[in-house]
């Protein structure tokens, strides 16, 4: 990074400490605080996504979609996260490469040889031949959707119950008017029902939060991976000995991880405040009285 | 439009085949001095070199893939990468699962360190990195194992009073416990494996008899033991 790094052996104090922190590795683990920020702001509406859909579903009155969506909900909810991420990701990954397989490989030799899964070089997924950043990318997707799955799941059951949770007069009174169900879903009850919703949905914000350094497990470099990495005691193989430094790095993270969540609690605060604005809740109505005083 | 579809699976089928068969290497990158993550971010140690010369000499075309320890062989059979090359001693167990090439390494002792001399060996706690010959070693002894995901844990719960006694590769161990103050190498060192190869699946005979013959080669013409004494020093086990 800077000119006099050249040669960390004959370096000392602060202008050693500056060559450490700017180190290669150190980049990537900067840029690891990027990528969990990434995956936060890509999984959060797709799982808020699939969450909708859930709830939806299990309110439907075609009787097969609403099995699906309770289906979806308490069967994804019941099975541990670790296990879900294990799963997602390799199922997938095998069965497009299977699919791609039996596209693109003109050889009938099968899938599973033995202990081996092996599909056709052109049937890999990514290509062997792909640069690095597409094999990231791909590993990248696989967990935003294995995320996506498991966080829909409670989103979903947050959602439905936040939808039964509005007043039914309030239903009633649309349909009175003439409104059709889309118009009454669309104009009622969505709008009402997030006030009921976010303290459900802000948990589950915390719960992702915490739940990213899971990603390690699928191969993505992250900030726990890079911390225990880059804290673990280094001989003289490499440029920059020192001993176990794991204690820093990790309280480093810590701290990361708890300004998120001081920050998510802002936000969601002031979401709230602004959602019961007129709503018939205890909240919206201590907010009217407050502004006719 | 049907011209165009031939020449669409045409293009389809070359596209893997370019110029040399493109390999992906994997490897753990936290151990020291066979493989480990360097300043830039990149994997180095003796690995690296080994592996980067191996690939010339076969006209393979590698890339480098990072993958923790404890999945390293799962991954290998279900194809996210084609070979292994992290210090992994060839033993029956691992045969069963994998196929290995011929041994880039002589068989390489394994030790104990502890913070004094004296330790119980046969009785006591014994920290251990998971799934290596080391465990399995501790394992069939009377002493109480603890296993823990890379060697670096091994080390910090010696020094914590976790564990009575580490036990490792030697040339791992080594510049830990010579450039630290507090750790010592205690009782005798043990001879656990056959050799460190190269892991490949067991259905990839091509590629092993590429890597076997190459590996070859280097040992005939004595780049091999250079590239050992250079990563190992000079009192390094080297190939006759």
């Amino acid at each position: 990074m800077f000119s006099f790094c050249s040669d960390p052996s004959v370096l000392d104090g602060l202008a050693w400490l500056s060559c450490y922190l700017t180190t290669g590795t150190h980049m990537l683990f900067y840029a690891s605080f990027g990528v969990v920020l990434l995956l936060l702001a890509i999984t959060a509406p797709i799982a808020l996504l699939f969450g909708y859909g859930g709830a939806m579903a299990s309110r439907s009155r075609i009787a097969p979609l609403r099995w699906f969506g309770k289906v979806y909900t308490s069967m994804v909810r019941g099975v541990p996260d670790i296990v879900f991420f294990l799963f997602v990701p390799i199922a997938l990954d095998q069965g497009l490469e299977w699919l791609r397989h039996q596209a693109l490989c003109d050889s009938d030799a099968p899938v599973r040889q033995g202990n081996d899964f092996v599909v056709c070089a052109a049937a890999k997924l990514p290509l062997s031949t792909s640069p690095e950043w597409v094999h990231d990318i791909y590993a990248m997707t696989l967990a935003v959707i294995a995320f996506s799955v498991v966080f829909g799941a409670f989103a979903a059951n947050v959602l439905y119950g936040a939808m039964q949770a509005v007043p039914r007069a309030q239903l009633e009174t649309a349909e009175a008017y003439g409104m059709t169900p889309r118009q009454v879903s669309r104009r009622i009850l969505v709008p009402q029902m997030w006030t009921y919703a976010l303290p459900g949905l802000s948990n589950l914000w915390m719960i992702l939060i915490k739940a990213t350094p899971l990603l390690f497990l699928l191969g993505i470099e992250d900030i726990v991976y890079w911390a225990r990495e880059l804290g673990g005691a280094k001989t003289s193989s490499f440029a920059y000995p020192h001993p176990d430094w794991r204690l820093y790095y990790f309280l480093a993270v810590l701290v990361f991880y708890l300004l998120m969540t001081w920050v998510s609690e802002r936000v969601l605060d002031r979401v709230i405040r602004r959602l019961s604005a007129g709503q018939a809740t205890m909240a919206g109505e201590a907010q009217r009285k407050a502004g006719a005083l | 439009m049907k011209k165009l579809l031939l020449a669409a699976t045409a293009l389809a089928l070359t596209a893997g085949m370019g110029t040399a068969q493109a390999i992906r290497m994997g490897t753990e990158g936290a151990y020291p001095p066979y493989n480990f993550i360097n300043e830039a971010g990149e994997v180095a140690g003796f690995e690296r070199e080994l592996g980067d010369e191996l690939c010339r000499r076969a006209e393979l075309e590698c890339t480098w893939v990072k993958n923790d320890w404890d999945s390293i062989i799962p991954n290998l059979v279900s194809s996210n990468y084609d070979t292994i090359m992290a210090a992994m001693s060839i033993n029956e167990e691992r045969k069963a699962v994998i196929g290995f090439t011929q041994d880039y390494l002589p068989p390489a002792p394994s030790s104990y360190v502890a913070l004094q001399d004296g330790v119980d060996l046969e009785g006591g706690v014994i920290a251990v990195q998971t799934g290596t010959v080391q465990a399995s070693h501790i394992a069939e002894t009377g002493a109480t194992m603890l296993e823990f995901p890379n060697i670096d844990q091994v080390f910090a719960a010696v020094r914590n009073g976790e564990a009575d006694a580490g036990f490792g590769d030697h040339e791992v161990m080594r510049p830990f416990v010579e450039e630290s103050n507090d750790l010592v190498f205690v009782g005798e060192q043990v001879n656990l494996d056959e050799g460190i190869g190269v892991g490949v699946r067991q259905s990839d005979t091509e590629l092993r008899e590429k890597l076997d013959t190459a590996i070859t080669a280097m040992k005939e013409d004595g780049s091999l033991n250079a590239l050992i004494k250079k990563h190992f020093g000079d009192d390094a086990q080297t190939y006759e």
